[in-house]
């Protein structure tokens, strides 16, 4: 009986057009804010900040942008590790090359390089479509590997190829224990999210979502194809490249191309399905997931008393992941996030079932 | 035959000239030159393939004909695309539904008013006094739309779980939603009840009437065709074979062989 | 030019062509499957995979060559009945994306499963390929090079002659034009997606084998299996003679690039000299060099 939209009249367009017109989810979503920003940075330990905090919301991030790109506007993209890597060396070599700018700045221009390779590699995608454009963006995947890996100027002639970054500060405040990195991520990529769903929800977003459903009725009602795709590849990979510096600069702290090879586009897509398709609360639920299946398997069977070999341990991932991958696409294409829909909807009903 | 009042047929609002369209080896048109007046309801018949859907895919700039111009608002081109078309004020819903299936109906016919939304980008990120407002302005204009269509109850069901004959009437709300001078309709009332029939009729009337929308409707129901149209244009294997009032068009020989000739 | 030099050049293009070989037989797999029944299948790679593993660990647990090579085929004849009732069956009717996404899904489960049952280290294989080098004139052709070139050319041969002389392989080619046209051919279509996925299922295997004895049975077969991609975009999705001559284009362009262009700008350039390729392609010609245009129905 909490769960009731009951009394609640929307007397203004205004009112139903709100991100949460429903008062409780209003207020589940304060008390998440809260959690994040108060009660976590009391109590969560090194752990738990940096194996699940810190990762999952960086890669929640990249998930939004991929998200944006692929269940939004129907481009898929394997490409979105590559994207990360603009960003990340991007951010690195302005970090090193002009040490006294402003860490937002440095985030800010990791993802406005990002956006412009992304548009570049967007290009393709007006004449291509679907699964060939897929093959476009593993393109550029491979090509930006090979360039933060062959082009010294790139690494600062890091002779092991590996770069890193050191403590870092931003408007004189330190970013460099844990809680500190938390919270100043936390920050970041809730307004981002924020963003992203105020452009999803606008005519921007319309767009983007017209150009999915059917690209030819788009035309029709004078949506310009290229402008329409180049703008969801802009804003997706400014995304990733914010994403990718953050990776970078307080995840990694040092790190080398590999951290953003096919494998993470790969995990970022699968993030995205499973979490839901255009759906922004689905990029973090998607986010978190994949990120603790492995810690699970590692974890829980051994405690179980079933040991298991490293070996079988990724082997298990590959085929839990791969699993899953059909199960949503087939049982629900909106993923996880759909799935809390759902209770919800049940929830709003309850005890009565219709 | 009803005859509209409160409107005057004016000059051509678009003329077609010696359009000739093929694809490899099937010729879809060939040779069709033909208006549309303003204010008027021209009505595209003919048996099936006789090429009425291309001919308006022509118009709208989805098709780019071999040969001939398409002259709209005394400008004359040879090929144009859509969404310039749709800039143009010409807005067309289709013979096989495209709607946006995973979006609302209220998200639908809110796209259709994409070209009237001027906002830019980073207010729209922030969602934030002139985006809101506007926002709220075109949703004002979009909800006039669902009352005059009658589909208050499923403004916020994604368009793909609503039965054919509703989807249809979205589809016109989303074409109605640009504020179009010229509206296409490939077969609006194709496969629907009587009773649907006749709520589409009046649709149709009702934004001739009350907004002086022209209007290019294909339509196999002959009844209908004799009920609503100014004027009618009969294309048969890709020519045109006849083009003229109602009455007119209904006694014509070659059109009468034409419907004899084809089985339906 | 030296004459010496034209001879080197003349082996790198060969060696090219070689490795191109191996790009077209994946991607006449992906080729056979995009034909029949429209989808992109991400997995082709997975196979190669799925189908070398059981024939190198048989072998190597004693079993006869040609028994472990028609154990491989039953499996990837199995896995082509299971790929149809739990994927393609359930996925009837959605668009391209989604199934291509979900061959993403079988990619990964193909890997996990078949690592897990077979192992994942590197395994040599030898089933007796003769590798003895060849002199044509002051040329030095790797022996093995030609009778994968050989194999794969009566490959193909003997999948064109299914296609165009066996009912059922008419009826494939009715099912790539149109579905209705090939309900009427009287084969439903599950069984034609069973028969397609099958047969891809086989060149897969042969696939594996050529590669196995080649660079041994890994893991890295499947990514080396992407090279066919950019094949795909050069040949266009559906034409068999596109996804050869598209292979020969990538694996000889690959080589010249790495021999003649990589020590000017840096080596590795074979990782994405193909996509990079592929991309201009698609720029001018979307439908691939030996595609054909459509223009959609509306
Ligand atoms: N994109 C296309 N590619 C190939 N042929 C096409 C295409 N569009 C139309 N045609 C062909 O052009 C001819 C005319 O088709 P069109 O759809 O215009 O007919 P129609 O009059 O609308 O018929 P119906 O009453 O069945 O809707 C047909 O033979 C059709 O097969
Ligand atoms: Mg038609």
């Amino acid at each position: 009986m909490l769960y009731r939209e009951a009394g609640q009249f929307k007397a203004s367009y205004a009112a139903d057009q709100a991100i949460f017109p429903i008062a409780q989810d209003r207020v589940l979503m304060a008390i998440l804010l809260v959690v994040a920003a108060v009660v976590v940075p009391l109590t969560a330990t090194q752990y738990l900040y940096t194996a699940i905090l810190i990762p999952s919301l960086i890669l929640a991030l990249a998930a939004i942008g991929l998200n944006i790109l692929t269940g939004y506007c129907g481009q898929v993209s394997l490409g979105t590790g590559g994207f990360m890597a603009v960003g990340a060396y991007t951010a690195y070599n302005l970090f090193i090359r002009v040490p006294e700018l402003n860490l937002l700045l440095v985030l800010l221009a990791a993802g406005a390089m990002a956006a412009l390779v992304g548009v570049i590699f967007g290009i393709p995608s007006l004449r291509i479509k679907g699964f060939y454009l897929a093959v476009a963006t593993l393109a550029a995947q491979f090509f930006l590997d090979w360039v933060f890996a062959r082009v010294p100027w790139l690494y600062n002639y890091s002779p092991s190829g590996s770069v890193g970054v050191p403590d870092l500060y931003v408007f004189g405040f330190p970013v460099i224990t844990p809680t500190q990195r938390y919270l100043f991520i936390l920050a970041i990529v809730a307004l981002m999210a924020l963003v992203a769903k105020n452009l999803v929800r606008s005519s921007v977003g319309r767009a983007w979502m017209a150009i999915r459903d059917m690209d030819i009725a788009a035309e029709i009602i004078g949506i310009r194809p290229l402008q329409t795709k180049l703008s969801a590849f802009a804003v997706s990979s400014f995304y990733a490249g914010v994403s990718g510096a953050l990776w970078a600069f307080l995840h990694l702290k040092s790190w080398e191309p590999a951290a953003f090879d096919i494998n993470r586009s790969f995990s970022l897509l699968f993030m995205i399905i499973i979490g839901g398709l255009g759906s922004i609360l689905g990029s973090f639920i998607g986010a978190a997931f994949i990120l603790l299946v492995p810690i699970f398997l590692n974890q829980v069977p051994p405690a179980l008393g079933i040991p298991l070999s490293t070996a079988t341990i990724s082997h298990l991932e590959f085929m839990i992941f791969g699993a899953l991958i059909i199960f949503f696409l087939i049982v629900e294409p909106h993923g996880l996030a759909r799935l809390w829909q759902i209770g919800k909807e049940k929830l709003r009903l309850w005890p009565f079932p219709h | 035959m009803t005859q509209q009042s409160g409107r005057k047929i004016g000059g051509p609002l678009l003329k077609v000239q010696g359009i000739s369209l093929s694809f490899g080896g099937v010729k879809a048109l060939s040779d069709v030159s033909f208006e549309i007046r303003q204010h008027e309801i021209l009505a595209i018949i003919g048996p099936n393939g006789a090429g009425k859907s291309s001919m308006l895919n022509v118009i709208n700039g989805f098709y780019h004909p071999q040969s001939g111009t398409v002259t709209y608002k005394g400008a004359t081109r040879k090929q144009m695309q859509p969404h310039e078309a749709a800039e143009q004020g010409i807005a067309r819903t289709f013979q096989n539904i495209a709607l946006f299936k995973g979006m609302s109906t209220l998200d639908n016919i809110m796209s259709g008013r994409l070209l009237k939304m001027k906002v830019n980008f980073f207010l729209q990120a922030l969602y934030w006094g002139p985006a809101q407002r506007e926002e709220i302005a075109h949703r004002e204009v979009v909800e006039r739309i669902i009352d005059f269509l009658e589909i208050q109850a499923i403004r916020k069901t994604p368009v793909g779980k609503l039965p054919y004959g509703l989807q249809k009437r979205v589809e016109l709300g989303r074409a109605l939603a640009a504020e179009p001078d010229l509206l296409l309709l490939d077969e609006p009332m194709a496969g629907m009840n009587v009773e649907e029939k006749e709520d589409m009729c009046r649709f149709v009337l009702d934004v001739n009437e009350e907004f002086g929308t022209t209007i290019a409707l294909i339509e196999h129901d002959m009844g209908v065709v004799m009920d609503i149209s100014d004027r009618v244009v009969v294309l048969d294997y890709g020519r045109k074979i006849a083009d003229g009032v109602p009455d007119e068009v209904r006694a014509n020989k070659d059109v009468i062989d034409a419907y004899l000739g084809v089985s339906h | 030019m030296e004459l010496q030099d034209l001879y080197f050049l003349i082996e790198v293009i060969i060696g090219g062509l070689m490795a191109g070989v191996l790009y077209s037989l994946v991607a006449l797999g992906f080729v056979l499957i995009f034909k029949a029944s429209g989808v992109f299948n991400f997995a082709q790679g997975a196979m190669v995979l799925f189908a070398a593993l059981p024939v190198v660990r048989l072998i190597e647990w004693g079993v006869p060559v040609w028994a472990a090579i028609a154990a491989a085929a039953a499996i990837m004849i199995g896995l082509a009945f299971v790929i149809e009732r739990t994927v393609l069956r359930p996925l009837v009717n959605q668009e391209g994306i989604i199934l291509f996404m979900a061959t993403l899904g079988v990619t990964f489960l193909l890997e996990g499963l078949a690592q897990q049952i077979w192992g994942s280290e590197v395994y040599r294989l030898d089933i007796g390929i003769p590798t003895d080098p060849l002199f044509l004139g002051e040329i030095l052709v790797n022996g093995f090079d030609i009778s994968v070139a050989v194999a794969a050319g009566l490959l193909v041969a003997a999948l064109i002659a299914f296609f165009q002389t066996t009912k059922v392989g008419r009826a494939l080619r009715a099912v790539a034009d149109d579905h209705q046209a090939a309900q009427s051919v009287g084969i439903p279509l599950n069984h034609i997606w069973i028969i397609v996925w099958s047969i891809a299922g086989l060149v897969a295997l042969i696939a594996g084998i050529v590669w196995g004895s080649k660079l041994g049975v890994q893991f890295a077969m499947t990514f080396v299996a992407l090279k066919a991609l950019p094949v795909l975009i050069l040949g266009g999705f559906t034409s068999i003679p596109g996804a050869i001559v598209g292979g020969l284009i990538v694996g000889a362009g690959e080589k010249l690039s790495e021999v003649y262009l990589g020590p000017i700008i840096g080596g590795g350039l074979e990782n994405w000299f193909a996509y990079m390729l592929a991309m201009v392609v698609l720029l001018f010609r979307p439908q691939g060099l030996f595609g054909e245009k459509i223009i959609e129905r509306v």
